[in-house]
Formats: structure tokens, C-alpha cells, sequence
């Protein structure tokens, strides 16, 4: 009895102890929320002058902010498809094939990931510098594809290691050709792991700041755009568009992870 | 095994490996071989970099203020890392003991914050903490304090920020270790009256020491550069290596003495890497 008693304080403590890391990590987006609301202008919004819609309204007429914002759609959608179409088909290359050199392509892979990004951010922009590349969306695609790869190819081969090779085999014993067995057999296999993996490389393109910090040249991505206003304050309209993004992506969420899109086509 | 997955013939593996293999040479080797070189280039008067071998740039590293900033650094790094294994390790491990139905919620709430600019709100925490913030509001509300106290601007602000970006890195690791561990292991082990501080070391911790370990290099190793923390965090008065390569590369326009400041983090990481491999630890987690 005395036993169970203690057990249930435990687990309460236990939900104690969660909500206080869930408040840790979501506190500073509450400060943002409540201040896309909040109808002061003096930074840093210090106190709650009633609830405003015009933040919301002039983030429509802010069209810098605007355009650094589908600067950084554009680029993430860019980078996603160009690093998982290359990433993908290299996991399926160093899955299926031995060749030489194939440690050093291991152990480059590992580079992006462990080195500080400024390290990454500083190197690429000499290269650039050097070779002429203009400094623009095209570095910033360079960039971004680079630091992406590496985690689509994680995810793919998570995907590929119980991946049993034997049904490839049958279908070009039956004659399919190499190409057609890998779209038709060995890609609806992989969905799960592609998909994961563009959709990492998609979160690590929209949220990157230092890498594009040193390779953007006068293109503005939305973070490097914050950044710019940080000195001066975050405008009251950075949040009202952040606040915007956070109810999309979480939407996103609940809508996929709860299966109502499934249930929903199947209705139809 | 048949025998043709050994005899690789060049067509397929050019197609499937080559662009990779081109960016990585092109976008990673390359770039960082260049750093390399760059370090022992010298500057002429108009901050040009000349191709002409010098060793004044890592002698410049030895100077006392860049000194002072390392081991600043170094220190802003452990404690970060301390934060988030003391403060992440029970929570990676009530998470991933919950039922199967909430665990997926919970783990999602880990990693929703990150869908807000890192920017963004580590600028919140300094709305949060500034001297007429809301926590100095609230206690003095309650009379706790009589003036605001100065959160911000300090090593330990740039600590907190920190760890608070890098969190995830460490909880996801650990989740993911622990999430492994047989919960049966655990029941047997206080059934023969273990308590639970000796369950903890002698099983729970030896199982998921791999996850601590990966965790703490995904902590550690980018707490050395992440500049904008401790720029809007620590206002100049902790400043980590990143913000003196970010200077060297902006204001200041010193880029060999930045390289080279680059080829000591690169040491570092390497070597971190390096333990890291002896100690057991698996490249692959160190991933996703």
C-alpha cells in the first residue's frame, strides 16, 4: 500500500519535471506569440498594451520582409529536392556497390555534421570568393545542398539496412531493366527514409543562419533579415510572421500525425 | 551473396556515387583544404590576402586576449553541456517510458520549438530576462527583489542560451538510448533489492552511455561557434571562438588570421571525434 503510495508521488513528479522542460522550451516562443499581439511598439515590447491585430496587417505591407521570406521557400525547397536526389541515389550506390575511395566519401560525409557550422560558413565563402562565384542564391544553394546531403543519406541508409536486394535481382532476372527495377521497386521502399530526410533537410535549410550568414552576398534570407533587426529590436512584425509560421508547421503536424488526411480521402 | 553485387562495374557506381562524390570534393574537401593553406597566408596593406608563407597568424593566435576567449569558450561549452545532460537525461528517460500513445506527442514537443527561427527566440529569452523584462517584473511583483537585477550580458546568460538551442541535440540521442533498454532489466535488478541509485549505474547508465557521449559532442562542438548567441545573449562580455572568426571574416577583414582561428576548431573537433571513437562511440548516431 505504502508502496503504491510513493509510486504515484514519483510519477508526479515525474509530470512535474517534464512540464517544467516543455515551459523551458517553449517559453521564448510564448514571449513572441503574446507579442505579435500586443499593441506597443517601444522594444522590447516591456509590457501588455492590449491585443492588436495591426502587426499582422503591416506584415503585408512590409514587402523586405516579405521577400526574404519566400527567399528562404525558395532556397529550402531548392536545396531539399537537389540534396535528396543526390543523396538518395549516392545511398543506394554505397549500399549496393564496393569501390575504392568509398571510406573517404564515409568519412566526408561526417564532416558537415560535426564541425561547428562557422567553420563550414567561413570555408565555403573563400571558395566562392576565390572561384567568382557570386555571392547570391545561387551560393546560398551551394551552401545549403551541402550541409543537407549528408542527413538525407543518414536517413536512406537507416532505410536500406534491412533492405533484402533479392527482389531487385528477381525483377531484372524477369527481365526489367535496371532503371525501371530502381523507380518500381527499389524507391517505394526507400519513400519512408527519403521522406525523412527531405524533411530534415527542409527544417535545416529554413532555420540555417550561420552559413548563409557568410555566403549570402545581398540576398536576405528571413533569418539573416532578423539578425539585421536585432540590433535595433525585433520589429513587432517579425513576430506576428513567426507566430504565423509556428501555426502552419504545427497544423502540419497535427494533420498529418493524426491521419485526418487519410481519413479525409478515403471519405472521398 | 551473389557474386555481382563484388564485381561493381563502373557505369552504375559513376552514376549513383559520382555527384556526391563531385560535392563533397568540391563543397568540403576542397574549401577546408583551402582554409589550410589560407592559414599560413599572410595580408598586404589593404587587407588582401597574399599568397606568401607566414606563421605570424598562429603566432597571433597565442595572443593573451584571444587566450582568454578559448578557455572562455571552453567553459561556456562545458557548463552548456553539463545543463543540458544534467537537466535532459531524466527527461529523455520519463519520456520514453511513457505509453506508446503520448511518447510520440511528447517527443514531437521536443522538436517543435526548433520550427521557430533559432534567432528568434533566443531573442525572446532576452525580452524574458532584460532588466524590465517579464521575469524582473514578476519578482518584484512579489517582492523578492527591490531593483531589476541584470540577467543578461553575462557568461552565464550566454550558458542558458546555449544550452537552450542545443537541447534537443542532447535529449534525442539519450531518448533513442534509452528507449533501447529493456524494462524488464530494470524490474529484475530491484527485485534482487537493488535500490535505485545501484540500478541506475550498473544498468541503466553502462546501456546508455553511447547516447551521453554523442549527445555531448552535439552539444559541445557547436556551443564553440554559435556567435549570435553571444552576441544578443552575452553583449560582447562573453564572447565564444565563433565571434572571433566572424570578425576576422566581417570588420575586421583579417581572413588568414580567421582561417587559422578555423584550424583550432577544426583540431578540436577532431580530436573530440577522436575520443569520442575510442570511447565506444558511433559515428552513425552522431547523425540524426
Amino acid at each position: 500500500m505504502r508502496r503504491k503510495k510513493s509510486e504515484r508521488l514519483r510519477r508526479r513528479a515525474g509530470a512535474v519535471y517534464c512540464g517544467l522542460i516543455y515551459a523551458f522550451l517553449f517559453l521564448p516562443i510564448v514571449v513572441i506569440v503574446v507579442n505579435s499581439f500586443n499593441a506597443t511598439e517601444s522594444k522590447p515590447y516591456l509590457s501588455w498594451k492590449g491585443f492588436t491585430f495591426d502587426w499582422y496587417g503591416r506584415l503585408l505591407q512590409n514587402a523586405a520582409l516579405l521577400d526574404s521570406f519566400r527567399n528562404t521557400l525558395l532556397l529550402a525547397a531548392v536545396s531539399t529536392i537537389l540534396s535528396t536526389i543526390i543523396g538518395t541515389i549516392a545511398a543506394v550506390g554505397m549500399f549496393k556497390y564496393r569501390f575504392r575511395g568509398k571510406s573517404v566519401i564515409d568519412a566526408l560525409l561526417y564532416i558537415p555534421v560535426v564541425i561547428p557550422e562557422i567553420v563550414l560558413g567561413i570555408a565555403l565563402l573563400t571558395l566562392f570568393a576565390t572561384v567568382n562565384i557570386p555571392r547570391g542564391m545561387l551560393s546560398l544553394v551551394l551552401a545549403h545542398v551541402t550541409f543537407c546531403i549528408p542527413f538525407v543519406i543518414f536517413n536512406v541508409r537507416a532505410r536500406l539496412d534491412g533492405y533484402d536486394q533479392s527482389i531487385e535481382e528477381a525483377s531484372m532476372d524477369l527481365g526489367v531493366g535496371r532503371l525501371k527495377t530502381f523507380f518500381h521497386i527499389t524507391l517505394p521502399v526507400l519513400a519512408p527514409g527519403i521522406g525523412g530526410g527531405a524533411l530534415l533537410a527542409f527544417t535545416l535549410s529554413i532555420d540555417d543562419v550561420i552559413v548563409s550568414y557568410f555566403t549570402n552576398g545581398q540576398t536576405k534570407t528571413f533569418p539573416l533579415k532578423v539578425m539585421e533587426s536585432i540590433k535595433s529590436g525585433v520589429a513587432p512584425d517579425v513576430n506576428a510572421l513567426s507566430t504565423l509560421i509556428l501555426v502552419f508547421t504545427v497544423l502540419l503536424v497535427v494533420l498529418t500525425q493524426s491521419g485526418l488526411i487519410r481519413r479525409l480521402r478515403r471519405k472521398r | 551473396m551473389s557474386k555481382h553485387k563484388f564485381r561493381a562495374s563502373t557505369l552504375p557506381v559513376l552514376a549513383t556515387v559520382g555527384p556526391v562524390s563531385l560535392w563533397l570534393a568540391f563543397f568540403v574537401a576542397i574549401p577546408l583544404l583551402y582554409v589550410l593553406v589560407m592559414s599560413f597566408c599572410s595580408i598586404d596593406e589593404n587587407y588582401n590576402v597574399v599568397f606568401q608563407f607566414t606563421l605570424a597568424n598562429y603566432r597571433n593566435l597565442l595572443d593573451v586576449n584571444y587566450l582568454q576567449i578559448y578557455v572562455q569558450s571552453i567553459l561556456i561549452a562545458f557548463f552548456a553541456t553539463a545543463f543540458c545532460l544534467v537537466l535532459g537525461y531524466p527527461f529523455a528517460f520519463l519520456i520514453s517510458r511513457t505509453f506508446q500513445s503520448r511518447k510520440t506527442i511528447l517527443y514531437m514537443m521536443v522538436i517543435i520549438p526548433f520550427w521557430t527561427n533559432s534567432l528568434i527566440r533566443i531573442y525572446g529569452w532576452r525580452t524574458f530576462l532584460g532588466a524590465s523584462g517579464w521575469l524582473n517584473r514578476a519578482l518584484t511583483a512579489l517582492h523578492l527583489i527591490d531593483s531589476p537585477v541584470e540577467f543578461l550580458f553575462n557568461r552565464g546568460a550566454t550558458v542558458l542560451g546555449m544550452a537552450y538551442v542545443l537541447f534537443p541535440f542532447m535529449v534525442l540521442p539519450l531518448y533513442t538510448a534509452i528507449e533501447k533498454l529493456d524494462q524488464s532489466q530494470l524490474e529484475v535488478s530491484a527485485d534482487l533489492g537493488a535500490r535505485g541509485g545501484a540500478t541506475f549505474f550498473n544498468v541503466v547508465l553502462p546501456q546508455t552511455v553511447s547516447g551521453v557521449f554523442s549527445g555531448c559532442i552535439m552539444v559541445f562542438i557547436p556551443s564553440l561557434g554559435y556567435f549570435y548567441v553571444a552576441d544578443i545573449l552575452g553583449g560582447g562580455n562573453s564572447d565564444v571562438i565563433g565571434n572571433l572568426i566572424e570578425r576576422q571574416f566581417q570588420s575586421g577583414n583579417n581572413w588568414p588570421l580567421g582561417a587559422a582561428l578555423s584550424i583550432i576548431l577544426i583540431a578540436v573537433t577532431l580530436l573530440l571525434v577522436k575520443l569520442y571513437q575510442k570511447c565506444g562511440g558511433d559515428m552513425q548516431s552522431l547523425g540524426v
